[in-house]
C-alpha cells in the first residue's frame, strides 16, 4: 500500500478515458482477419503467390520505413503500410513477376499516401491505386493466373487455357467469342442463348469442379430434391483460380464477422455494396445470355473475383471512404455499380479496384451534401 | 417491454465501475486540520473574504459574500483560526484566492441537536433568499447558484422541475446512494424548489439500471402521496446532461410549452438535498457527497466531506493508492480536470476524486485523423466534430461556428471514441474561446 504524497502528475485534457480502438489496434485487427484468406490463398497457389504476397508487403513496409527516415517521423507502427501490402498482395494474381508488386507496393505507398500528405490525407485507396496503377503498366503480366491445388496439379502456367483462367474471365472469353463467331445477330443471340448462364457454360467447357463441390451439390440436390448445379461450392470455399487472397469468399466472411463484431467496420458499405451489386446481376446479368431481364446470376458474381474481398475490406477503409452514414451507404452503391458495369460491360473480366478508385473522387462531394444533420433540441442556459 | 427512454442518436457506454462504490453507505471523512477554502467555487465572480489572517471563526460562519449575480456566499467548513489568505490554481484552470482555516474549537452544529424549521409558511422569495445565504450552488459541477437560477424564472412561469438523478459519468455513485440514503430529504428538498419556481410538475430522472434508487424513490413518493412523476431513462453517457434530460423527457412540450415563455428547471439529486438541508436544518454548504475511486484507490468509498480538505486527505482516508496512480481526475473522468496537486481542496463542484493507473490514463497523441466517422456516430448533437476540428486547426474559427462549433455541449464523447485519440474536445474548448462564443450567461 502506497500512501499518497505530494508528487507532480502530468495534466491533461478532458475526457481522461477512451475507448480501447486506437489506429493501430484497428489496423493489426484488419491485417488479422485478411490473413486467413491469405493462407488459404497461398496453400492454393504454392510457392510462387508466397513469393508475390511477401514482396508486395515488404515493398510496402520498406517503402514506409524510407520515407519515416526521410521524413524524420516514424509512422511504420500504425500498421497501415503492413495492411496495404497485404491488401496488394492478397488482390494479384498468383503468377505475377515480382516487380508487379513491387511497383504496386511503392507506388501505394511513397505516391498514394506519403504524397498526399501521410496517413489520413490520401484521397485514393492506397492499395486500389497501387493495383491500378500496375494493371494499366502491365496489361499481360496481370493475366499471369494458375489454378489452384484444389483443381490443379499444383499450379502452374503450364495448364490449358480454360483451368488456368478465372470463373469470369472464362465467362468473358467465351462470350465473346461466342458472339463474334456467329455468322449472324440472330445466330449470335441463340448461340449465347444455349449457353444458358455462367454457371452452365462453365460447366459445357469442362471448367474444373472437385469431388468436394460434386458430392456437396449431389447430397444438397437430393436433400431439397431440386438440381444444383456444380461448381458454387468450389467458388464459395476457394477452389477456383482468381488473385490469392480473394478466392476463399468463407473466410474472408470470417474475418469480416471479427470485424463486425469488434465495431471496426459498419454494416452501411457493405450493404448497399453488394446489394446494389447483386440488384443490378439479378436484373440485367442475364442480358448477355439473351435469357431476358432478372435472369441474372446472383450467387456466381457474389461468389466470384475480388467482389467480397472489397465489399468488407477495401471498399470500407475508412481514410478514402465518406465520413457520414448516408454518404457510406451512397458510396457503396456507387461501388457496385461501378463493379457491375465492369463486369457486365468492360473489356476487363472485373474491376472492383477501378470502381473504388472511380467512387473515391466523389467522396469530397458525397461529404459536402450528406452533412449530418443537427439535433434540434432547445437549450435553456443556465440562469 | 418497451423501449428504453433516451436520446436518439450518439451517446457512448464506456464501462462505468460503479459497482466499486455504489454498494459502500457514505461514510463520513475526516475533519480536516486545515480546511483550504477557494473564493471561487460557482460560476460567477469569486466571493470577497469578510475574515482575515488572525480571526476566529465558527463552523458554519460567512467569510466570504457573494460578489454579484452569479457568485455565491462560501462558509467556513470548520471552526478555529484563520492562518492566511493565499492562493491556488485550480483544476481546470485559471486562479482562485484562499482562506486558509485551522480547525480549532467547539463544532456548532456537528454532533449538536439542531431545530427543525418549518418551511411551509414561508413565501418563495424568502425561501430563495435562504438559498443565497446559505451559499447553495449547482452541485453537479455546473457551479451555478440555485437562487440566481430559480430566480430567473420570475415573469417566465415554470412549468417542469426536473430532478436530475443520472449519474452518467462513470465511477461516480454519490448521487445514487443519496437517492437510497436519503430519498425522504431529497423529496423535501424538490417540493421547496418546486415551491420557489412554482413549477407546476416534478420529474424524479433516474437511470432505469439503478433499481434500487427507483423502487426507494416511487415508494417514497406514494408514501408522501407527492404529485411527483419518476422516469426512469437508459444508462448511456450523457444522458444526464441537462439539455438533452430536458428534450427526453418532454420532447417536443420543451420546446412549444403549453404556456408560451415557460421554462424547465433542471436540478441535480445532490443539489436538491442541499436545498433541503440549507431551508428545513439552516445548514450552510460546507459539506458534500464526493466519489472517491478509480483502480488505483486501495478501498474506493464514498465519503461526506468538508469543502476545502485537501485530496490527499481523502485518497489516505480511502486507503491511499495501490500504485502510483497515472492520472487524478477531479469530477468524472469524461468532463472532470486532471489534478497534479494533492494539496488541492475539495470545493462545491467536486463530484468525484478518481484515481486512474497508468494503463488507464488515456493519453491524447494527436495523430491524424482517419476519418473513420465515429465522432459523428458519438455526437448527440448531431455535428462533425472532425469536420469543425479541422476548420479550427486551420484557425477558420467563422466556418467552424457555421458548422456548428457553439453547438458543442462539451461532453467529450468524440474525444472518448477517437482512434486516433485527437483532443477534440479541448479543440472545441480553445475554439469557442478564441470565437468568443456567447458565454453561458449571455446566452439565455
Amino acid at each position: 500500500m502506497m500512501k499518497s504524497e505530494k508528487r507532480p502528475l502530468a495534466p491533461a485534457a478532458a475526457p481522461h478515458i477512451a475507448e480501447g480502438t486506437g489506429v493501430r489496434t484497428v489496423m493489426w485487427t484488419v491485417s488479422a482477419c485478411l490473413a486467413p484468406a491469405l493462407v488459404w490463398g497461398l496453400a492454393q497457389f504454392g510457392a510462387r503467390a508466397v513469393l508475390v504476397a511477401a514482396t508486395a508487403l515488404a515493398g510496402a513496409v520498406l517503402t514506409e520505413l524510407a520515407i519515416n527516415a526521410f521524413r524524420g517521423k516514424v509512422t511504420i507502427g500504425d500498421g497501415s503500410a503492413f495492411l496495404t501490402g497485404l491488401v496488394i498482395g492478397m488482390s494479384l494474381p498468383p503468377a505475377v513477376p515480382v516487380y508487379v508488386p513491387l511497383c504496386a507496393s511503392v507506388f501505394a505507398v511513397a505516391v498514394v499516401k506519403h504524397a498526399a500528405g501521410g496517413l489520413g490525407a490520401n484521397w485514393m485507396n492506397p492499395a486500389m491505386a497501387g493495383r491500378v496503377f500496375v494493371l494499366l503498366s502491365f496489361p499481360a503480366a496481370m493475366r499471369a493466373w494458375t489454378a489452384p491445388a484444389a483443381i490443379g496439379a499444383g499450379g502452374g502456367p503450364s495448364l490449358d487455357a480454360l483451368t488456368g483462367a478465372t470463373p469470369l474471365g472464362a465467362v468473358k472469353t467465351t462470350l465473346a467469342t461466342v458472339g463474334a463467331n456467329a455468322v449472324s445477330p440472330d445466330a449470335a443471340a441463340s448461340a449465347l442463348r444455349s449457353l444458358g448462364g455462367p454457371a452452365t457454360l462453365l460447366a459445357a467447357g469442362h471448367y474444373p469442379v472437385t469431388a468436394f463441390d460434386a458430392q456437396l451439390s449431389a447430397w444438397l440436390g437430393g436433400l431439397f430434391g431440386v438440381n444444383v448445379r456444380p461448381g458454387y461450392f468450389d467458388l464459395f470455399f476457394g477452389n477456383a483460380a482468381g488473385s490469392i487472397g480473394e478466392i476463399s469468399i468463407f473466410l474472408l466472411l470470417a474475418g469480416a464477422a471479427v470485424l463486425f463484431a469488434r465495431k471496426i467496420i459498419s454494416w452501411e458499405i457493405p450493404v448497399s455494396l453488394l446489394g446494389a451489386f447483386a440488384l443490378l446481376i439479378w436484373a440485367f446479368g442475364g442480358l448477355p445470355f439473351h435469357t431476358g431481364l432478372f435472369s441474372g446470376d446472383v450467387l456466381f458474381h457474389l461468389f466470384s473475383g475480388g467482389i467480397v474481398f472489397c465489399a468488407f475490406f477495401i471498399a470500407t477503409d475508412y481514410v478514402s471512404g465518406p465520413l457520414t452514414r448516408p454518404g457510406k451507404i451512397i458510396f457503396g452503391a456507387g461501388v457496385g455499380l461501378v463493379a457491375f458495369l465492369i463486369r457486365a460491360a468492360g473489356v476487363l473480366p472485373e474491376g472492383a479496384s477501378v470502381a473504388i478508385i472511380f467512387m473515391n473522387m466523389f467522396v469530397p462531394l458525397i461529404d459536402r451534401l450528406l452533412k449530418p444533420k443537427r439535433t434540434a433540441i432547445v437549450r435553456e442556459r443556465t440562469p | 417491454m418497451s423501449r428504453s427512454l433516451t436520446f436518439a442518436r450518439g451517446g457512448v457506454e464506456p464501462l462505468d465501475f460503479k459497482s466499486l462504490t455504489s454498494h459502500l453507505p457514505i461514510a463520513n471523512a475526516h475533519i480536516p486540520a486545515v480546511a483550504v477554502v477557494p473564493l471561487r467555487q460557482h460560476a460567477g465572480a469569486p466571493a470577497v473574504a469578510l475574515v482575515s489572517p488572525g480571526d476566529r471563526v465558527r463552523e458554519g460562519m460567512l467569510i466570504a459574500r457573494a460578489d454579484g449575480y452569479l457568485s455565491a456566499n462560501i462558509h467556513s467548513p470548520v471552526p478555529g483560526l484563520v492562518r492566511e489568505a493565499g492562493e491556488l490554481t485550480m483544476p481546470g484552470g485559471g486562479r482562485s484566492r484562499t482562506v486558509v482555516i485551522e480547525c480549532a474549537g467547539e463544532f456548532d452544529r456537528s454532533g449538536k441537536i439542531l431545530n427543525r424549521m418549518p418551511w411551509e409558511g414561508l413565501d418563495a422569495a424568502t425561501l430563495n433568499a435562504l438559498l443565497a445565504e446559505m451559499g447553495v450552488v449547482g452541485l453537479g459541477g455546473e457551479g451555478c447558484p440555485v437562487h440566481a437560477k430559480y430566480a430567473a424564472c420570475e415573469g417566465r412561469p415554470v412549468e417542469t422541475l426536473i430532478v436530475n438523478g443520472v449519474e452518467c459519468e462513470p465511477y461516480l455513485t454519490g448521487d445514487h446512494r443519496l437517492m437510497l440514503e436519503k430519498p425522504a430529504e431529497i423529496l423535501e428538498g424538490a417540493s421547496i424548489v418546486q415551491k420557489i419556481t412554482g413549477a407546476r410538475a416534478v420529474i424524479i430522472a433516474v437511470e432505469e439500471n439503478k433499481v434500487d434508487a427507483v423502487a426507494v424513490l416511487r415508494e417514497k413518493i406514494a408514501e408522501k402521496a407527492l404529485p411527483f412523476a419518476l422516469a426512469a431513462v437508459q444508462a448511456k453517457y450523457p444522458q444526464g446532461e441537462a439539455g438533452l434530460l430536458r428534450h427526453v423527457l418532454l420532447g417536443e412540450r420543451a420546446a412549444r410549452p403549453a404556456t408560451p415563455g415557460a421554462r424547465t428547471i433542471v436540478s441535480n439529486v445532490d443539489t436538491v438535498f442541499a436545498v433541503y438541508e440549507a431551508v428545513v436544518w439552516r445548514k450552510p454548504l460546507i459539506e458534500r457527497v464526493v466519489t472517491v475511486s478509480g483502480s488505483a484507490v486501495v478501498r474506493p468509498s464514498n465519503v461526506k466531506a468538508r469543502i476545502g480538505t485537501k485530496i490527499g486527505e481523502l485518497f489516505d482516508d480511502c486507503g491511499g493508492f495501490t500504485e502510483p496512480p497515472g492520472r487524478i481526475v477531479m469530477g468524472g473522468p469524461l468532463l472532470g480536470s486532471a489534478v497534479v496537486d494533492l494539496d488541492t481542496p475539495l470545493t462545491k463542484l467536486t463530484t468525484g476524486l478518481i484515481a486512474l493507473n497508468r494503463r488507464e490514463a488515456a493519453v491524447s497523441a494527436d495523430h491524424a485523423c482517419i476519418r473513420c466517422g465515429r465522432c459523428i456516430r458519438a455526437c448527440p448533437w448531431g455535428l462533425a466534430p472532425t469536420s469543425i476540428v479541422k476548420l479550427l486547426k486551420r484557425e477558420r474559427i467563422a466556418e467552424a461556428i457555421e458548422e456548428g462549433l457553439n453547438d458543442c455541449e462539451e461532453c467529450g464523447c468524440c474525444a472518448y471514441v477517437c482512434p486516433a485519440r485527437i483532443p477534440l474536445l479541448a479543440y472545441f474548448k480553445k475554439g469557442k474561446r478564441d470565437g468568443r462564443a456567447p458565454s453561458r450567461d449571455e446566452a439565455s
